[in-house]
């Protein structure tokens, strides 16, 4: 009887083979490491952002007059409405968090290179929505630093020549940053931009799936079956799905199938992830007063500025550079191409060995300082800009973007360490 | 079905033809998507000019008013600001305020129609913070000067008829508004003589 309904099914819409091909029977690289959790974790945390977004939704109120209160409504007389909220607001940051981890293992492994190009743009694309989406969810809470740090961010577009003014007053919907622009934010932050966000996330995982995950070894697990490839006993114990095979044509060495395989490991990973983000929930929801800043918890009021506005963490390495240069109109390019150059990493790495086990000293070493660059900025982004502080970010803006300029030259002709033959 | 051979040139036309109708609708039904983001009629009207009454203003005294939701200063400057608008000219970035900051009756060493009252929209030209006005107790900020406006936000500095100093990241001296004097103890800010 269930086996006739689920054949039924199978015939008008075959759902068990797309779950063969996506997740069963599809083959990933065995040496997975810790650096393989993000992913998963960050399909998780959307979930967790839209479900806990969706609830929020129905206590919150979208206006000007009422979007503070309603708030304090939530963290007070909703029932959970706490738990839901400090969910969300912790699940903001965790979310940049393993993106940026996320992104992090891209860089070390050469997961961008070819031929995963478009994989990457569709990572960078999901990175840019999301801080798109981020900034307009801070603004949501309508306090002293939703009002502010949305006058700074807008006026970023203000310095475009010629079109900047009427382009700001566009976004705005008003002369200042008035309810009108609340009310806008709100609709592209619950609506419009998850959209995007989720199909865009699909975009991600099909185009993945296409070209096959990469590894920390950074070499394929997909042969041309030319009878020289050795299978040992255990590239022979699984069965992957004939798609991966492409009808003989292919072997496949060194694999597991997704599930249970890595299921399983990563929810040994969502476990460790729940442990930290349930912490931060529940003893310190406010993240030290850079998940949820301090001047937030005053009602906006568009007649006195904050002493010092900071963006929320995830913003400052770009904040920092973007308030380096003194001339806003190229602090404003500079802080855009700072994440273009990372968009069009697998064109500036001219490189054919992805991962950094088998690169050179230099290489390895030019990650680390793009690493301490990116951190130190994030840092001088929170802290105010003393003259000695802008000298700072200078300097480090210029690292940050010396690390795409050396790779670049250096990646031509780089003296790189033998591949293995198979995964270690 | 017809078995008559296919009429390339007549298939290409269609396609065109069908294409260019199809793309001018999607404009046309872009068009109050896009238009529905300009500031409302509401909005405008909220927009309009403010009135303050300022006969009753202090020497040195600074009053804000809300015009476009943004703050107007008002200040009635001393004889010794004044006098010092001369000192800080070597270390402004524009001193004689060429860059189109003001309109045209406002483009003078005090930047405003009367010497001692100053008008300006208390907004930092860097990225739009209200910077914080200090009477007495400027020359922490710059030597020799007495007072002036310090930004709290990234550290811009101006003078007393808001001209930026050198070396801070604003770029250009504080925005005049359109205003005129109804009367000598009413200002009219938002408009003038040349919109009214």
């Amino acid at each position: 009887m269930f086996k006739n309904m689920m054949s039924w099914i199978e015939y008008r819409l075959p759902f068990m083979d797309k779950l063969n091909l996506h997740v069963v029977q599809y083959p990933a690289p065995k040496n997975f490491n810790f650096w393989y959790f993000f992913g998963s974790l960050a399909i998780v945390v959307l979930i967790n952002q839209i479900v806990t977004g969706i609830w929020l939704t129905m206590s919150y109120e979208p206006s000007a007059e009422g979007a503070f209160a309603s708030i304090e409504y939530i963290m007070r007389d909703v029932e959970y409405g706490w738990l839901l909220r400090y969910m969300h607001s912790t699940g903001a940051s965790a979310f940049f968090v393993v993106v940026y981890l996320h992104m992090l293992r891209g860089m070390m492994y050469g997961s961008y290179q070819k031929p995963r190009e478009l994989l990457w743009i569709f990572g960078m694309l999901i990175f840019l929505v999301l801080m798109a989406e981020a900034f307009m969810g801070y603004m949501l809470p309508w306090g002293q630093m939703s009002y502010w740090g949305a006058q700074v961010i807008i006026s970023i577009f203000g310095v475009i020549p010629f079109i900047g003014d009427d382009l700001t007053l566009w976004i705005r919907g008003d002369y200042v940053i008035s309810g009108a622009t609340l009310n806008r934010f709100f609709a592209l932050h619950v609506i419009a931009l998850p959209l995007v966000l989720v199909v865009l996330v699909f975009l991600h995982i099909m185009a993945l799936h296409e070209v096959g995950s990469n590894n920390p070894d950074g070499i394929d697990i997909k042969r041309d079956n030319d009878g020289t490839v050795e299978l040992t006993e255990a590239d022979k114990k699984f069965t992957f799905h004939q798609y991966f095979t492409r009808g003989g044509k292919k072997v496949i060495v060194d694999a597991i199938p997704f599930h249970p395989y890595y299921t399983v490991k990563d929810l040994v990973g969502l476990a460790g992830f729940l442990f930290i983000f349930a912490f931060v929930i529940f003893f310190m929801p406010e993240g030290g007063g850079f998940f949820l800043e301090p001047p937030n918890f005053e009602v906006a009021n568009p007649m006195k500025t904050p002493d010092h506005i900071a963006p929320v963490w995830y913003f400052t390495p770009f904040y920092a550079i973007l308030r380096a240069i003194p001339d806003p109109l190229f602090g404003a390019i500079a802080m855009f191409a700072s994440i273009i150059a990372l968009a069009l990493l697998p064109w500036i790495d001219r490189g054919k060995v992805r991962s950094v086990r088998y690169r050179s000293e230099l290489h390895r070493w030019n990650l680390v300082m793009f690493c301490v660059s990116f951190v130190v900025l994030g840092v001088l982004g929170v802290l105010p800009a003393t003259p000695t502080y802008t000298i700072l970010s200078q300097i480090f803006s210029f690292t940050y973007f010396a690390f795409f300029g050396l790779l670049w030259v250096y990646s031509k002709n780089e003296k790189t360490k033998p591949l293995p033959v198979r995964l270690t | 079905m017809s078995n008559a051979p296919v009429d390339h040139g007549r298939r290409r036309f269609l396609t065109i033809a069908t294409s260019v109708v199809g793309g001018v609708g999607a404009v046309g039904v872009a068009v109050p998507f896009i238009a529905s983001w300009s500031p409302s009629e509401r909005a405008k009207q909220a927009g309009a000019a403010v009135s303050a009454d300022i006969s009753k203003l202090e020497l040195g005294q600074l009053i804000r008013v809300e015009w476009r939701g943004r703050p107007v200063w008002i200040v009635k400057r001393t004889e010794e600001m004044l006098a010092q608008l001369a000192d800080t000219e070597n270390r402004l970035r524009d001193p004689g305020s060429e860059v189109p900051q003001q309109p045209a009756y406002a483009q003078n060493r005090h930047r405003s129609i009367k010497p001692e009252i100053f008008v300006a929209v208390g907004i930092c030209t860097h990225l739009g913070c209200s910077p914080t006005y200090l009477p007495s107790d400027f020359a922490g900020q710059v030597e020799g000067i007495n007072s002036g406006f310090f930004c709290p936000c990234h550290g811009s500095r101006f003078d007393m008829a808001g001209r930026v100093f050198q070396n801070v990241p604003a770029p250009t001296n504080l925005v005049i508004p359109p205003y005129m004097f109804v009367d000598d103890g009413t200002i009219l800010i938002g408009e003038d003589e040349g919109t009214a």
